[in-house]
């Protein structure tokens, strides 16, 4: 098999997380999909790490999930403040920044 | 064996294994995207990133494959769970397009991202692996050898990275607080309050129908037989998420009844079956 | 010997700044301390004299460096003096007809509350005046030139509480100002040609300079001068000037300021001689000015208005001297000496005049003062013989040189010149022997003031009548002094010197000068010697009409510029309306109305917005395959 195969799996999960981003309204599954795409990038760097024989890869997909982890928190902890003050979880609801 | 493979090459096994397994994730994203309600979304993201964590481990990324499984899938994972469940578990999302364009537009720009990145990787023409061998072995194991770059190459970064967390961690606990302007109000208090706004007295109503149903979702039924939606608490009133089911109520009574006319051998054919309560006073005023 | 010459400056500046920042308690001496400080920078000045006489001619200059002002690489302006023959005239002039106006005021300011601050600006003007003409370089003349300027509006509002003297100041301030742009605007062009502006680098370097730079810095020149000396077409401050006290219309606007013009082109000398379309040019204005100063004081019945016309022919003359070239550069020097005595005694007896007559300035309401004034009317009386070029007197030398260098200038030029002169010397006498009728003979035609009181003509005090003694003194004798004291060898060294001959002979231009004189007397007598004087101007000619309106200076100048730029500004206005803030406006519009279209892509939505990122993205990574590609 050409290991290049895990780089385009990567680049199709990122996509389709992106395209998830894009056409989802629930905040909640946005950020999901934020994650998938996350996930696609660790993937593609534990790839390249392979490919060129060094753990710096590795170490960078280390560090994004420690990142990820952290924006999680925060992330989930704005989508319950925003849910409490507006009983509702949908992005679109949430466009007062707009003329 | 499998440390051999994934360092040097790609064996028939590791193809067979990313066939299956990559199509399965490819399958739990689309899943994560197009599920209607958020729970099914996470289980196929779970899904995903455990497949991912296999191939982290295919790729000699052992620690790493570890981390993703209990760190992602279990820590993080679990929180979007608890999260869902804050929000509402059962609200199912329309996933009609409101915004005029937007799904075009994400098509497109979609399609278009992952054609121009899948040429840039064809581009590439990386196709040999070096393989994880030397550098995981250097140390004395793939373990080490991440230890002994964080530490010394990536210190700064990591250090950086645990004022981060405790910046996120307190941050979140900022974020979700909320301060109390007012003392909370004494059992007494509240008492007192009912009596003077004479709206309800006494206690609310209790849910569920006959005992047939507890649920708290379910509301009690009014003397007619409509749901009294007093029974049910504010959340869940106020999510919709209300279960009406006085109509099955409704019709396991009928049938109550009239198995039990039958069984005392009233004719019950003459009379309107409509509300049978009014029926009842009607028959026995009769009598 | 050089060192004394920063004190010439210095002791009037340090009375200046004494009398200026003193206060009230200077207000009993104040009058002292500067007539003393201005009598000690003629005493300087006369020390220096001496000692330059008893030197070789070419030895005479010296020079004083105090330090460097502008210290600047490329562009270094020192406070450095420079005292040679010219400068030394003037010195004498500026200071000694200076200390006797100083002490000659102290008796006709007497009564005045603020004759302290009076005596503080007179001590300012000495000093700059003083600058203006010590000065080695142009930027330091410059300074003395603005000086003088302001110490002029000072003095002419000095009764500021009368509107007229506020606007007359006001209006001497503004037309300086169109004058001092002509100065700078040379020195700017003298310092880009030569790299430096003091005296001697610019005018050893003039040579070599092109025709057109030269003429263009004369003709700035020129305009500096028309500035300051009052010459057409910025002449009109200057009868509005007397609204100063007298003492200042002497000092300043007839004895020194107002020369400072002619000093100006005489100090450039070179610049001038380089350059023959800006001498004609000076020859020109000079040769108007004579004419309207002349014509405008023969109709004027304000005392000081008809000397201020007289200034202006005067300086006429020596414009027109100093426009000949080397022939008349000393000439012109010479009728400036003189004319500072004559015109400044005539100020002075005009004053006096005013003094006894309750400030009443009207000549129709004089009339029959010779015996009540007799020392004012002896020494006006020979102010007005050497004015007119009585024979003997100075005016007589000075003038009878300027009119035979006029004619020696040669072809229709000379003869255009040479009759305009004679000319102006015929209203010259006729102007001013019209004044010496209407004030000192006929019989009295004096009313009483606004407050009812008839006038009491007396002699004035001491103090008053000494320096118009002396400067009758210098009125008769300066010219004679000149003629065979040997004042054209004094100059010659700095101003160079050429010899006219005229076409018809020296001794048949004197003659005509004579004669024409005695023309102007014969004609003013006839019209106010045989006949009363109506105390009420009869209507006149149209001639006489305009020239009692300055020949419409005025109504020219408010016709030209006071309309002219009202309506540039309503047409600039007009542009800047529709047509600047149209293009504006239209842009705002524009940008306005696209914006609203943009505003649609606002819609508030972050998920649209991501649309856009996730584009760009895409668009980015097709940018760095197409650029790897390429």
């Amino acid at each position: 098999m050409n290991p290049v195969n895990y780089l385009y799996l990567s680049a199709l999960l990122f996509t389709i997380g992106a395209a998830g981003v894009l056409i989802r309204r629930n905040a909640i599954v946005v950020f999901m999909c934020v994650e998938l795409m996350l996930n696609a990038c660790n993937l593609a760097f534990v790839t390249f790490s392979r490919m060129h024989g060094n753990l710096d890869g590795q170490i960078v997909a280390f560090f994004t999930m420690v990142v990820a982890a952290a924006e999680v928190v925060v992330g989930l902890a704005i989508i319950v403040s925003v849910f409490r003050a507006r009983h509702s979880a949908s992005v679109d609801d949430a466009s007062l920044m707009k003329l | 064996m499998s440390a051999h493979l994934a360092a040097y090459a790609t064996s028939t096994g590791e193809a067979v294994q990313f066939w299956v397994l990559g199509t399965v994730a490819v399958i739990g994203a689309l899943c994560t995207i197009l599920m209607r309600r958020a729970v099914h979304s996470a289980l196929c993201l779970a899904g995903t990133m455990i497949i991912l964590a296999v191939f982290y481990l295919a790729n000699g990324a052992y620690f790493l494959g570890v981390v993703q499984i209990v760190v992602y899938t279990g820590a993080i994972m679990m929180l979007f769970l608890f999260v869902v469940m804050l929000v509402g578990v059962t609200a199912a999302d329309s996933l009609k397009e409101t915004i005029k364009g937007q799904r075009w537009w994400a098509v497109a720009c979609g399609l278009g991202f992952g054609i121009l990145l899948s040429a840039g990787i064809g581009n590439a023409s990386l196709t040999e692996f070096a393989g994880l061998g030397a550098a995981n072995g250097a140390r004395g194991g793939n373990v080490e050898g991440l230890a002994a770059l964080i530490f010394t190459k990536y210190v700064f970064a990591f250090e950086i990275t645990g004022a981060l967390l405790i910046t996120a961690s307190v941050g979140a606990m900022v974020l979700t607080h909320r301060e109390r302007t007012e003392r909370a109000r004494t059992q007494r208090e509240l008492a007192e309050q009912r009596v003077r706004e004479g709206k309800h007295v006494p206690p609310l109503p209790a849910p569920g129908v006959y005992a047939r149903h507890n649920a708290v979702d379910v509301p009690g039924l009014l003397p007619d037989g409509t749901p009294a939606e007093l029974t049910v608490m504010g959340t869940l009133r106020k999510r919709g998420q209300i279960r009406d089911v006085s109509a099955e109520a409704m019709a396991d009574l009928k049938a109550l009844e009239q198995r039990s006319e039958e069984r005392l051998g009233r004719d019950r054919d003459a009379r309107d079956q409509d509300a049978f309560g009014r029926d009842r006073d009607e028959e026995e005023a009769n009598r | 010997m050089e060192n004394l010459i920063a004190l010439l400056v210095g002791a009037p500046l340090l009375g200046a700044a004494v009398l200026l920042c003193g206060g009230r308690r200077l207000d009993r001496t104040g009058h002292w301390i500067g007539t003393l400080l201005a009598a000690v920078s003629f005493a300087i000045g006369l020390a220096l004299f001496a000692d330059m006489l008893g030197k070789g001619a070419e030895e005479r200059a010296l020079y004083q460096r105090l330090f460097t002002w502008i210290p600047v690489e490329g562009f270094q302006a020192d406070i450095a003096f420079q005292l040679d023959q010219l400068s030394m005239t003037f010195v004498l002039l500026i200071s000694g007809v200076g200390t006797l106006i100083h002490v000659y005021s102290i008796g006709y300011m007497e009564h005045d509350e603020r004759r302290r601050r009076f005596f503080g600006y007179l001590n300012l003007f000495v000093a700059a005046m003083l600058l203006l003409v010590l000065a080695d370089n142009y930027l330091l003349l410059y300074f003395g030139w603005e000086g003088v300027g302001l110490a002029s509006y000072l003095l002419i509002g000095f009764w500021q509480h009368k509107p007229s003297a506020a606007t007359a100041a006001k209006k001497a301030f503004l037309v300086n100002r169109v004058g001092d742009i002509g100065l700078s605007i040379a020195i700017m062009i003298m310092f880009t040609t030569f790299g430096t502006f003091a005296f001697g680098p610019v005018l050893e370097a003039s040579g070599q300079a092109s025709q057109g730079t030269l003429t263009a810095i004369g003709l700035m020149l020129l305009l500096a001068a028309c500035g300051k000396s009052a010459q057409v077409p910025l002449q009109s401050w200057l009868g509005d000037a007397m609204e100063g006290p007298t003492p200042v219309s002497a000092l300043i606007h007839a004895a020194t300021m107002v020369t400072a013009g002619v000093y100006l082109i005489v100090r450039s000398a070179d610049i001038f001689n380089a350059a023959p379309d800006a001498q004609l040019v000076v020859t020109i204005v000079g040769a108007v000015t004579l004419l309207f100063g002349a014509i405008v004081g023969c109709a004027k019945d304000d005392i000081k208005k008809a000397l201020a016309g007289s200034t202006m022919s005067q300086i006429g003359y020596m414009i027109l001297a100093a426009g000949l070239g080397p022939i008349g550069y000393v000439f012109a020097i010479m009728h400036l000496v003189t004319h500072g005595f004559f015109k400044a005694g005539l100020f002075l007896g005009a004053g006096s005049v005013m003094h006894g007559m309750n400030d009443e300035v009207d000549m129709r309401k004089y009339g029959g003062l010779r015996t009540y004034m007799p020392v004012t009317f002896v020494t006006f009386g020979l102010g007005y013989l050497a004015i007119i070029g009585f024979p003997g007197l100075s005016g007589f030398f000075s003038k009878d040189k300027i009119i035979e260098a006029a004619f020696a200038k040669g072809g229709a030029e000379g003869w255009i010149l040479g009759a305009v002169t004679l000319l102006g010397a015929a209203i010259t006498a006729y102007y001013m022997t019209r004044v010496m009728l209407m004030t000192f003979f006929g019989e009295k035609r004096w009313q009483p003031d606004a407050d009812g009181n008839p006038p009491h003509p007396h002699e004035s005090p001491r103090s008053m009548v000494i320096p118009m003694v002396l400067l009758a003194v210098g009125s008769v004798a300066g010219g004679a002094v000149f003629e065979f004291a040997g004042f054209v060898e004094w100059l010659e060294p700095v101003t160079g010197y050429e010899h006219g001959h005229p076409p018809i002979g020296a001794a048949a231009v004197t003659a005509c000068t004579v004669a024409v004189m005695v023309i102007g007397v014969g004609l003013a007598y006839l019209q106010y010697g045989r006949r009363p004087v109506p105390a009420v101007a009869p209507r006149g000619s149209l001639l006489t009409r305009a020239a009692r309106r300055d020949l419409l200076q005025d109504d020219f100048n408010h016709a030209v510029f006071v309309t002219g730029g009202t309506h540039l500004t309503r047409s600039l206005v007009y542009v800047d309306h529709s047509l600047v803030d149209g293009v504006v406006n239209g842009t705002a519009a524009s940008v306005g109305g696209l914006s609203g279209r943009l505003r649609k892509l606002q819609n508030g939505y972050a998920r649209s917005y991501a649309v856009s990122m996730f584009g760009g993205t895409a668009v980015l990574i097709a940018a760095t395959l197409l650029m790897r590609a390429v």
